[in-house]
């Protein structure tokens, strides 16, 4: 990282009304652990330069984007899941951010308006909001959820309690009259956005905004793709840094610096370089999203000397594996497309939900791997039921998989390590 | 050559110095509250050429004695395998966590299943409900024995937990050894839909300290399908394989 003296953002973090010593303290925190997990890794992509210069700015240079855009009347959309559409919100002139979680904050207070045995994901984005140390929820002028489970249903009414919340009703089955549903789910939204943004959406914004979505898919997948290749050009780690920062970064920007990072990546395949031993075990990691800074489990992983080659789960292919069709002339074919590419997420809330399982084989067999970590936070009902299917399958496709719950705490680091390199050890 | 390995887990630390394949001596103390130092006593005889550390304390080991380390699960299945080669799997209760392996042929890990972040059903666990009862260990072990099993159930396996449920029971008049051969029984009962699990066959290798435990041994042994082995040293199972993956898949 470059060492420029750092811009002072307290004032507009104040103005966002941040709890400041608390969110001091945890900026500390992520850079230390980010400093841990990332910065000590050997031979890193200079492309990787970007991510820690966006991450070191997280809560600074892009908050200040979204101040400025929103000075200039823009309006910023929050959302927790891949079920929002960003076309819409973005052909409606505003901007999407993921919101945070991924670490344990202010559980104390969350449980006193949630259950203890809630989710992490759930009771992290709860205690950021209620510790006021989020700026992109604070930075939200609308935040969107949606029925994925029942866990963030009922936050989402709390949460709808102290901020501007509205919730997409999202189908359990995928089957036609799902996808009529869903469809008005999405005109809906774009109401909804219109509304807020007093832009309406036409034929011509919606169709310059799939591009550009659909362009930092295409950027990903070209990152992604470059993981079939043996040695990896660069950290699963660093992949999933760059995933996690498609949900908060500028579409066209980040999308330009993950090229140029694809790029270096498919120059390195070519010439055979990379970033562990050729033969260094493969695993491929399925599950639950990691929401920065989440990086728990890669670390154990990349730390005991294997790659991750590929994550599906929020947080990875499911996030970038489907675009939404650009054939579309009107308006309402291209929401159409849109409501049938974001019904297409294989996420276990859905029944049957045949199509992961199936993804997790394809992408194990694609990529390589030589086992399949499958990963759910704990109280995630959804995704540890799944387990025994996803273990099934992996099994008879003849590779081992590892089951892990756990959370986003460190006190189970020791015993995740020994399952984990017992896990390697055996492959 | 002479090897030494060491099993640094959380109630004990564990030595084996191994030449030629052969084990010369073993030893075993109490972690106390500095594992590293207890390790310290038998890397400080000096009659090694090479270490292999296990255990909760291996990562640590390796920065203070510069030392190669294995996974608990690698050792206990090399340490199993080499003391019984017809072995097909291994459960070994530690103090703070337990795992069951399937071996293949030449002790090769098939699968595993270890517990999670808790105590439940472990060495620690047993200690604290003892001590909950007013029993030492061998007297719960002896107690559990003696009852017959048709009494109480406990439901609870956390420690925190089953520590109030057995204090409760004892208020209200149990029977202390029934409420001991509860216990057992709840602990057995978890650890063979553990090995079922991961497809364990017989012959199991019951090691780790707990495998010293009279009345956990009968119970795995009347619940498991096929012949349950106890080592005579069962705690120095996991030094022994840690010694003998030197060479064999060890990490620098």
């Amino acid at each position: 990282m470059t060492e420029t003296a750092a811009p002072d953002y307290h004032q507009m973090w104040a103005e966002l009304g941040l709890d400041l010593p608390t969110h001091d303290m945890l900026l500390q925190a992520v850079g230390g652990m980010y400093g841990d997990a990332y910065l000590t890794q050997p031979n890193r992509p200079e492309g990787t330069g970007y991510l820690d210069f966006v991450l070191s700015e997280v809560h600074g240079l892009r908050i200040k984007e979204l101040d400025d855009f929103r000075k200039q009347g823009g309006k910023v959309v929050g959302t927790f899941c891949l079920y929002v559409p960003e076309e819409i919100v973005r052909a409606a002139g505003a901007w999407c951010v993921g919101l945070c979680a991924g670490a344990e904050f202010a559980y104390d207070q969350v449980e006193q308006i949630m259950p203890r045995n809630t989710c992490a994901l759930i009771k992290s984005f709860m205690g950021f909001k209620l510790a006021k140390v989020c700026p992109y929820i604070e930075s939200s002028d609308l935040v969107i959820g949606e029925t994925t489970c029942d866990g963030k249903k009922k936050a989402y009414e709390l949460l709808g309690d102290i901020h501007n919340v509205y919730v997409m009703e999202l189908p359990q089955t995928k089957d036609a009259k799902a996808l009529a549903f869903w469809r008005e789910r999405v005109a809906e939204l774009m109401a909804k956005v219109e509304e807020l943004t007093g832009n309406k959406v036409t034929a011509d914004s919606l169709r310059t905004a799939i591009k550009e979505v659909n362009d930092k898919r295409r950027a990903l997948q070209r990152i992604a793709a470059t993981f079939k290749a043996d040695p990896v050009p660069m950290s699963g780690k660093d992949r999933l840094l760059a995933t996690q920062i498609a949900f908060y970064d500028d579409v066209p920007r980040f999308t330009q610096m993950m090229n140029t990072l694809a790029d270096e990546l498919e120059a390195r395949v070519a010439r055979g370089e990379g970033v562990a031993p050729k033969g260094a075990k493969r695993v491929l990691v399925t599950g639950t999203p990691m929401a920065i800074p989440n990086w728990k489990l890669h670390d154990i992983i990349e730390k005991a000397g294997a790659v991750v080659v590929g994550e599906e789960m929020c947080t990875g292919s499911r996030y970038y594996q489907d675009l939404v069709s650009e054939d579309a002339t009107t308006l309402d074919e291209m929401i159409d497309d849109i409501a049938e590419k974001y019904l297409d997420i294989n996420c276990a809330c859905f029944t049957p939900n045949q199509g992961r399982i199936d993804d997790v084989v394809r992408m194990a067999k694609d990529l390589g791997a030589d086992g399949v970590i499958d990963y759910t936070l704990n109280f995630c009902g959804l995704y540890a039921m799944e387990q025994h299917s996803v273990e099934d399958a992996v099994k008879a496709a003849g590779l081992p998989v590892l089951r892990i719950e756990t959370d986003y705490s460190m006190e189970d680091v020791g015993q995740l390590s020994t399952r984990v390199e017992a896990f390697l050890e055996m492959l | 050559m002479r090897v030494l390995g060491l099993d640094i887990g959380s109630r004990s630390v564990d030595a084996v110095w191994l030449e030629g394949g052969r084990p010369l001596d073993a030893a075993v103390t109490d972690s106390g509250f500095d594992p590293q130092a207890a390790a310290r006593t038998f890397v400080d005889r000096g009659e090694h050429d090479v270490i292999v550390a296990t255990g909760y304390g291996r990562h640590a080991a390796r920065e203070a004695f510069g030392c190669e380390v294995v996974t608990e699960i690698k050792a206990y299945a090399l340490g199993a395998s080499v003391l019984f080669p017809e072995a097909a799997s291994v459960l070994d209760i530690g103090g703070q966590d337990t795992k069951v392996i399937a071996l293949g042929p030449g002790g090769k890990v098939i699968d595993f299943e270890m517990n999670d972040k808790c105590a439940a059903g472990t060495g620690k666990f047993l200690e604290v409900m003892a001590k909950a009862l007013g029993f030492d260990l061998e007297e719960m072990a002896a107690a559990a024995l003696a009852a017959d099993g048709s009494g109480i159930q406990i439901s609870s396996m956390c420690t925190v937990f089953a520590e109030s449920e057995v204090t409760g029971l004892v208020h209200r008049g149990a029977d202390r050894a029934a409420v001991a051969r509860g216990l057992h029984d709840s602990i057995a009962k978890r650890t063979l839909s553990s090995l079922k699990r991961v497809g364990a066959t017989g012959p199991l290798v019951f090691a780790g300290g707990v495998a010293k435990n009279a009345a956990m041994v009968e119970l795995v042994r009347t619940g498991f399908d096929g012949e349950v082995l106890v080592p005579e040293e069962s705690q120095t199972v996991g030094a022994l394989g840690a010694a003998l993956s030197h060479g064999a898949g060890a990490h620098e």
